[in-house]
């Protein structure tokens, strides 16, 4: 989904809060969200591309002005909730006020028919075209990079697709570093002196030339 | 008007929202405080930039050792000791005079765990995952980092099951320091690309 998480390009946060060393967690609670994350996760069994997938499914709003740690927990619950472990009332009950909880899944990439693929179909030099896919559901194609042509520089194996593992469907099909020139991705306002490197499964891919 | 849409409740504090998903958890049984608690502990004493330091450091002095590291990161990293979750599959990559490597996640806060530790708030921030692809340049030079021109600078969003990490260039100066002297030179944010040397 094209959603507030997609955030590579985006104008107008301004200067990174940087810090260069601070304790691991910032408070207590961030803690505690941590073993929740474990606990819901392994309940539901929900894998990396399901648990994803509920912080994207968050109010946009709600996502920018929350912490990380808030976004695991917003996720989390919204999982247990879907998983059926309790209700969204139940938890606004307990908590004693407004609970947000992430949206509805709006979709799922369709199930393509093409099974395993463990043999990747693109060698290193390979050029390839970022597919315009736009799901309504998890993906991990960025939008940035949605319909931009790169270059193959690395063949990583294959692993389950994110796109249907996100919805319990587990599909091998093999990744690919690609590399993007900053002109490639951002026209006229790319910096020079720059490569942009994403990691991508093949079916986000196509021959480009 | 009552304008209640624009003044919604505020929300239940995030504590009070712990708090309820816990007793929901422990009520059913689905939370083993033990257990749970000692993952954590291991992400907050085990993990953490102490353990890339090691690596970085062998690297400077053992060629051999580098080499392995550039051509297979996640079995080098392994000799070390170090791997697991977020860190199953490393590829290391070289800072050089003429290229500079800067790590990112765009669509969440993908960061190499066992080398690095849990990532710190700013790298999951907007701002920093919204720039590194778009004006990484810039954005260093914000933080204090200025790339020269003829650096080429090669961002790396850890979009798939990869994680990075980045190898310096060793500092100028530290030809006679041994690899124990070398470890705590070598800082999180030059392994993440953040900063330069």
């Amino acid at each position: 989904m094209d959603g507030i998480h997609d955030l590579g390009g985006m104008e107008g946060f301004g200067r990174v809060a940087h810090t260069p060393s601070e304790p691991v967690f910032g408070a207590d609670w961030e803690r505690r969200a941590v073993r929740v994350m474990l606990a819901v996760n392994m309940a539901v069994q929900a894998g990396g591309p399901a648990f994803r997938h509920s912080i994207e499914r968050m109010d946009p709003g709600h996502y920018l002005n929350s912490s990380y740690y808030e976004h695991w927990l917003t996720g989390v619950c919204t999982l247990a909730v879907e998983g059926g472990l309790t209700s969204a009332e139940d938890l606004a009950a307990r908590a004693g006020g407004p609970f947000p909880l992430a949206a509805a899944a709006r979709g799922r990439a369709p199930s393509d028919g093409g099974g395993h693929r463990a043999e990747p179909r693109f060698a290193p030099g390979d050029a390839v075209r970022v597919r315009d896919l736009h799901p309504l559901g998890h993906t991990r194609a960025p939008r940035y990079v949605q319909g931009r042509r790169g270059t193959v520089t690395r063949v990583d194996g294959a692993f389950n697709f994110p796109d249907l593992e996100a919805f319990g469907e587990r599909v091998l099909d093999p990744t690919y570093s690609v590399a993007f020139t900053s002109r490639e991705l951002w026209g006229d306002g790319a910096e020079d002196g720059s490569t942009v490197h994403v990691d991508l499964w093949e079916r986000y891919l196509e021959a480009g030339a | 008007m009552s304008g209640h849409a624009h003044h919604p409740e505020p929300l239940a504090p995030v504590e009070a929202r712990v708090a309820a998903i816990e007793s929901v958890l422990v009520e059913q049984g689905l939370f083993d405080t033990e257990a749970l608690d000692a993952i954590v502990e291991t992400f907050e004493h085990n993990l953490g930039p102490m353990n890339g330091a090691r690596v970085v450091a062998r690297a400077w002095v053992n060629p051999d050792y580098r080499r392995r590291l550039l051509e297979d990161g996640t079995a080098a990293i392994a000799e070390l000791g170090f791997g697991g979750p977020e860190g199953d599959h490393m590829v290391v990559v070289e800072n050089t005079p003429s290229v500079h490597n800067l790590v990112v996640c765009t669509l969440c806060s993908c960061y190499p765990w066992p080398v690095l530790g849990l990532p710190p708030a700013w790298y999951k921030s907007p701002p920093y995952r919204s720039r590194a692809v778009r004006e990484p340049r810039t954005l260093l030079a914000e933080m204090g980092t200025v790339v020269p021109d003829d650096v080429e600078i090669h961002v790396w969003d850890s979009s798939a099951e990869v994680r990075y990490l980045v190898l310096p260039e060793r500092p100028p100066g530290t030809e006679n320091l041994t690899e124990d002297e070398l470890a705590p030179l070598v800082t999180r944010d030059a392994m993440i690309g953040v900063e330069r040397w």
